[in-house]
């Protein structure tokens, strides 16, 4: 079940509200109902979030997101639609029940932090429990223990104006956890800071996330904050939802010219991650062979150097050509002696970002690994620049895919487009496929992938 | 006008009607707010007299001294040892007693009035034109009719003090609780809290500086008041500087209006200092 839902939500400010949703229902755009008079903020706008997800609403501003996320708390009242928060529809509760919602459901963080500037740190903290009139005893414990959680232990006493933005921003991030509410709704809460502190601001909140897991809805105009934090990311453009989908999603496949614009200064290295660029492994032999017949492979495969795996695909390390050649001249037949145990590895998920350094350092391309240090495969200083090269360029029906496709003439048919299978190297990979696996000794499946 | 019609507007007509009516039909209403304004004057006004006039100049004193320091302290204690000097401390403290109460009375009705003119946009609407009708109609009028209704003595200048003196205190009032930062606001209802509590926990304490500059003019308009609550049979300064205008006495004069004049300014700055030694004013003045 969703954490929160809203289902066609409508807000439209002015007198003839009713009259605009009328026709905006029945299919008119927004420019012919303007002539009305009347302020489309939001625009039938659906979406679930998933408990324990961020989920992020991007837009400029002016494109409806505040007015969304008011809607989702009650403090704006939907023109049409409904919100659903733990089975209950927002806009039909009567003031009491709102109210107990809000203490027990929502939380919020504000953009100017909103803090009581005459109570202090603490104080502030605790204010959301001081208002469901939980003793003092009790709220000051609860509000410390949220402060010590953003890390501000020992400014306790004192008041908010004594405060860097940044520390104030984590006192409203405390107040909104010591509500201890599952659902946490973020309105725009790091875009006053500076980028640094935003920057850091942003890590804390993941590191925060992965403990608590909250259902977190996060306000935002900043892309690149929102490919950082978002598990999944809603597009606004002019009061409607104009995409839903994760970072990778958006930018691989953005659902209309809008977007495509709105994503292409996007620094994707930050997004992409390391098994959407990786190809099979060329060389790979088992660790049980021996060097003559490593040797040989990698004649056929005409490298220099091998990645060596156990039985069940683990990294065991690289192995060059002339080491290999060593061991047949000493007339042993192990390869343990004559390996590099310490290849360069990525996680599967690492960002693009975090590749660059250890394929700078390595002669060999960087492998991709599994928490179980399986080899699933990796990433050539080259595939790095190429796929750096054709994000730069941007298109949206994939140009890295089409060149190298058309001149390998490989007989496949062009790669998936991105969203649905993100996992499958593209075409330009899909030729190198057939003679990788070709040097996987014992049949093992190919592409590693 | 009254070529075209054939006759003049009888307004003077109509009002001498409505105003009989209310003389006639709400005389418990005048009963009661007489009692109280009338009880509550004898009450401060014998008690400040009764007590030895050094015995209040050093309270007076010592209360400057702590809102404001010892520099102030020692200029209001001199300058209310002139007042006694010179023989007006009764009628001062009956002066500062007609005041006490028209002001605790006026801020009592202008404080929750401006609270609903801040939360409702029609209150505050339909509240303007009567705001500058009671700030604009000449205060005379005022002691006129509070004569006509209570008749002479010192209520009907404590009711037209109060009438007159009350409009910064609801102007400000709602000012201060408007000008409140939204945002703070929001987050009290966003975090489940009721209007009463946001009231009570946000909006008043951040208002408070702006209600006190409020509350400051209205005494300030109410000692404006003093003449002519005199004139009317009000005891105290007043009625001092009444008498030395007919005895063409202007020693005597001279010695009342700088009475008044001490008097005034001495609750001038103690109650700016009090509006300005709350957290909030504090905050606002470091930031």
């Amino acid at each position: 079940m969703s954490a929160l839902s809203a289902v066609g939500l409508y807000k439209i400010f002015g007198r003839r509200a009713r009259e605009a949703l009328r026709r905006l229902q029945a299919g008119a755009s927004i420019d012919e109902v303007r002539p009305l008079g009347i302020t489309a903020a939001v625009v039938d706008a659906s979406f679930e979030a998933q408990p324990g997800e961020i989920f992020v609403v991007m837009g400029l501003s002016g494109s409806g997101k505040s007015t969304l996320i008011r809607m989702l708390n009650g403090l704006l009242e939907p023109t049409a639609g409904h919100v659903y928060v733990d089975g209950k529809d927002v806009a039909a509760l009567d003031t009491r029940e709102l109210r107990r919602l809000r203490r027990d459901h929502m939380s919020m963080v504000f953009q100017h932090f909103a803090l009581l500037p005459h109570r202090t740190v603490l104080e502030n903290a605790g204010y959301a429990l001081k208002i469901r009139e939980v003793d003092k005893a009790t709220r000051d414990a609860k509000a410390r223990e949220s402060l010590s959680m953003v890390g501000l232990d020992g400014w306790e006493d004192r008041l908010p104006q004594q405060l860097s933005g940044g520390m104030k921003q984590r006192v409203g991030l405390a107040r909104a956890l010591a509500a201890e509410t599952p659902i946490m709704l973020m309105d725009e809460a790091f875009s006053a800071l500076d980028p640094l502190i935003r920057r850091e601001m942003q890590d804390q909140l993941l590191e925060l996330q992965s403990r608590l897991e909250k259902t977190i809805i996060f306000i935002t105009h900043d892309l690149n904050e929102a490919m950082r934090l978002g598990d999944r990311i809603a597009v606004m453009r002019a009061g409607q939802i104009v995409q839903i989908g994760t970072g990778e999603e958006i930018l691989q496949d953005p659902a209309n010219d809008y977007v495509a614009q709105f994503v292409q200064d996007v620094d994707r290295t930050r997004v992409l991650t390391a098994a959407s660029v990786m190809e099979p492994a060329k060389a790979v032999v088992i660790d049980t062979e021996g060097p003559r017949a490593v040797l040989r492979q990698m004649r056929q495969e005409q490298v220099h150097s091998a990645f060596v795996v156990s039985r069940d695909r683990k990294l065991r390390g690289t192995i060059r050509d002339d080491a290999a050649q060593a061991v047949v001249g000493r007339g042993g037949d192990g390869l343990r002696e004559a390996l590099n145990t310490k290849p360069a590895t990525v996680g599967a998920d690492a960002l693009l970002a975090d590749v660059f350094a250890p394929s700078a350092e390595s002669p060999l391309p960087v492998a991709v690994v599994d928490e179980d240090h399986r080899l699933l495969g990796v990433i050539p200083r080259a595939t790095l620049l190429g796929a750096m090269a054709s994000l730069v360029t941007a298109e949206p029906d994939g140009a890295a895919g089409a060149g190298p496709d058309g001149t390998a003439g490989s007989g496949q048919p062009p790669g998936p487009d991105g969203a649905e299978d993100r996992a499958e190297p593209d075409p330009m990979f899909e030729v190198q496929r057939g003679s990788a696996s070709g040097a996987m000794p014992g049949g093992s499946s190919g592409g590693g992938v | 006008m009254e070529e075209l019609i054939g006759r003049e507007l009888p307004v003077d007509e109509w009002a001498d009607t409505i105003f009989d009516w209310l003389d006639e039909n709400l005389n418990p209403l005048w009963t009661f707010i007489r009692e109280v304004l009338g009880g509550a004057y004898n009450l401060l006004g014998d008690a400040l007299n009764a007590l030895p006039s050094l015995a209040v100049i050093a309270a007076l004193g010592l209360l400057a001294l702590l809102v404001r320091g010892w520099v102030f302290g020692l200029v209001a204690t001199l300058s209310l040892l002139l007042i006694d000097w010179i023989g007006m401390w009764e009628n001062t403290m009956l002066t500062l007693s007609m005041v006490t109460v028209a002001c605790v009375v006026a801020a009592l009705i202008a404080i929750p009035v401006g609270i609903a003119a801040a939360r409702s946009q029609t209150v505050s609407s339909l509240l303007k034109p009567v705001l500058d009708f009671m700030q604009t109609m000449p205060a005379l009028l005022y002691v006129l009719l509070a004569v006509l209704i209570f008749s002479v003595g010192v209520v009907p200048g404590i009711v037209a003090t109060i009438i007159f003196a009350m409009p910064p205190g609801i102007r400000l009032t709602e000012l201060g609780i408007r000008q409140v930062d939204k945002e703070v606001v929001e987050a009290g209802y966003a975090f489940g809290s009721s209007p009463a509590k946001i009231l009570r926990q946000v909006q008043l304490p951040l208002a408070m500086p702006t209600i006190m500059a409020g509350i400051n003019q209205v005494i300030m308009l109410a000692l404006a008041m003093v003449v002519l609550a005199g004139m009317v049979g009000g005891p105290g300064l007043g009625q001092v500087v009444l008498a030395s205008l007919s005895r063409l006495d202007i020693g005597l004069g001279i010695e009342a209006g700088l009475s008044v004049v001490i008097l005034a300014i001495y609750l001038d700055r103690v109650t700016g200092a009090l509006g300005s030694r709350s957290r909030i004013a504090r905050l606002e003045k470091a930031a």
